[in-house]
């Protein structure tokens, strides 16, 4: 009897215990990788290839998304501000709805899923085929040549993107709101630049690179961590995609209150 | 050409500058003493002692999770052991600081039992990566570096252009040797070498082996339970069995080596004293 009752508490001490483990896991982790960046020989070559990955390669997808959210902020807005008369809002609300929080977040959403389950299904199939212990055999540090050129260029690659996001979102808005909506292109860009900040931008950029370190670290550690062949490295990808996706929006959270709180 | 390991082993090796001469023709290339290591409630090795002679080839036998890709694990320092020691020219490797004993790693090659090729990488980048990861070599070098590489190992220079997964399986195993012997390491590891190949495949990959060790003065430790191969790549053998050495002698006298257990492995007999774990 009183096995069946501690049963339930012994699962939950063990995945409390795993939980704990895993987190220090991960920050000692990203303390190395961080720390290889600022440590010889730096590989330029593995930066540049993983920077063009996540930033050229991931342009496509996030320029369409960007596009369509501005459209559907857009139209969204307007069916609800409509029942005030404050359309004249609307460029505004678009504008610091997508440099502010969308832009970055659902940018970094569809990195994560892009480039955070690659750096994982790669680095899984290289641990599991021991190419990461032929590494080691080559005198060659598998965090310094896997780890920190992809930390790098997911943090400073994240930031463009958004800012091209921020771009294109507003474009899309634009496009509603003036072939659709009946605004006057001038005063819809007016409308859009008066209200927009620098910080705003700012607050946008750092959360992009934050967002960009999150999806770079979890989707090297779980790869780096994986086990167990094909479905160790399925798994570590899922992984990779889940949690770098609730860090991100976690994370959005306490840099909004940070940035923004009064 | 030498690629600066010749060179490195003209200079004393870290911790042994108080050697003399004859101590170091007498140590031991690799020493291991009661070497133990667990993975959780499992004892993978149970106190390993093995001794191999500088020049020596030595083969490790034994069953699958007899402890043998552990056991030169250990000594690659992949894996760290709970205790024991571990003695590179008389140099105990686990009490290295980090940085010398990733120096000492490049004094040493290994073939993986897949390969473990790079896939993200050419055949030539394969073949002379530690040579461009240490910059010990530009890239317009460590091509022909590489094509000089691949012909000892019987590859044409064209090979180097395709990508690993373009070849075949003995092809790999062959770019897989190149890659350990590209830098002239002074210890080599082989881990399964003629695994998941043809029977003239694998004599192909062994006497590959056999010609490269030679022509590098190295020492040899391999791996393996294909006897044919064991007979041909190794000067002696050495029995694991439970996480422990039982039996080191002549690879020749595998199969009539007196030792029971050796003789059941040799020659493949279901009795004797080795019994599989065999759940029914």
């Amino acid at each position: 009897m009183a096995a069946i009752l501690l049963d339930p508490l012994a699962a939950i001490g063990r995945a409390t215990l795993g939980a704990c483990r895993a987190v220090g896991d991960v920050a000692l982790f990203a303390l190395e990788g961080v720390s290889h960046l600022v440590r010889p020989p730096f590989y330029g070559r593995l930066f540049w290839h993983a920077f063009v990955e996540v930033a050229w390669f991931s342009l496509p997808v996030v320029a369409l998304t960007a596009v369509f959210t501005g459209m559907v902020l857009a139209l969204q807005s307007y069916t609800g501000f409509a029942r005030f008369n404050a359309q004249s809002a609307i460029a505004s609300v678009v504008v610091i709805s997508l440099v502010r929080e969308l832009g970055p977040v659902l940018a970094a959403l569809m990195v994560a899923g892009r480039i955070g389950a690659s750096f994982a299904a790669e680095i899984g199939t290289m641990r599991v085929t021991d190419q990461i212990d032929a590494l080691t055999t080559l005198s060659t540090n598998p965090m310094k040549y896997l780890v920190a050129p992809r930390l790098l260029a997911a943090t400073l690659a994240l930031p463009l993107l958004v800012l091209v996001a921020d771009v294109l979102g507003v474009m899309g808005g634009w496009l509603i709101g003036t072939l659709k909506l009946g605004f006057v292109s001038a005063a819809y860009l007016k409308s859009t630049f008066d209200f927009l900040q620098t910080g705003d931008v700012i607050s946008g950029l750092v959360k992009a690179a934050a967002f960009g370190f999150i999806i770079a670290l979890m989707g090297t550690w779980c790869g780096y961590r994986s086990k167990g062949g094909a479905q160790g490295v399925g798994g570590a990808t899922t992984a990779a995609v889940v949690a770098s996706s609730i860090l991100i929006l976690a994370l959005d959270y306490v840099l909004t209150e940070i940035f923004f709180a009064q | 050409m030498s690629y600066g390991s010749d060179d490195r082993r003209m200079q004393a090796e870290p911790g042994t500058e108080g050697l003399n001469r004859s101590t170091m023709v007498n140590t031991p290339k690799i020493r291991m003493r009661g070497v133990r290591k667990a993975f959780g409630p499992k004892r993978v090795l149970d106190g390993v002692d093995l001794d191999v002679a500088a020049g020596q080839g030595v083969v490790i036998l034994g069953g699958s999770g007899s402890g043998k890709s552990v056991t030169i694990k250990c000594i690659l320092g992949l894996i760290t052991p709970d205790e024991g020691i571990i003695e590179i020219d008389g140099v105990d490797v686990l009490k290295l600081p980090r940085r010398e004993r990733e120096a000492l790693g490049d004094r040493i090659g290994m073939l993986f039992q897949n390969g473990a090729l790079f896939d993200s990488l050419p055949v030539w980048e394969n073949v002379c990566f530690k040579l461009l990861a240490q910059n010990r070599i530009t890239r317009a070098k460590a091509r022909d570096r590489a094509a000089e590489v691949l012909a000892q190992v019987g590859l044409a220079e064209t090979v180097g252009d395709l990508s690993p997964a373009e070849l075949s399986g003995g092809m790999q195993k062959r770019v897989a040797l190149a890659r350990a012997i590209a830098a002239q390491p002074d210890i080599i590891f082989f881990d399964e070498p003629t695994t998941g190949l043809d029977p003239i495949m694998g004599a192909v990959i062994d006497g590959l082996i056999v010609d490269c060790v030679k022509r590098l003065g190295a020492t040899a430790v391999s791996i393996t339970h294909d006897m044919a191969s064991a007979r041909r790549i190794g000067e002696t053998a050495a029995m694991i069995h439970k996480g422990r050495i039982v039996w080191t002698g002549p690879a020749g006298n595998l199969g009539h080596s007196g030792n029971a257990m050796v003789d059941q492995f040799a020659n493949g007999l279901r009795e004797g004293p080795i019994q599989m774990e065999l759940r029914r």
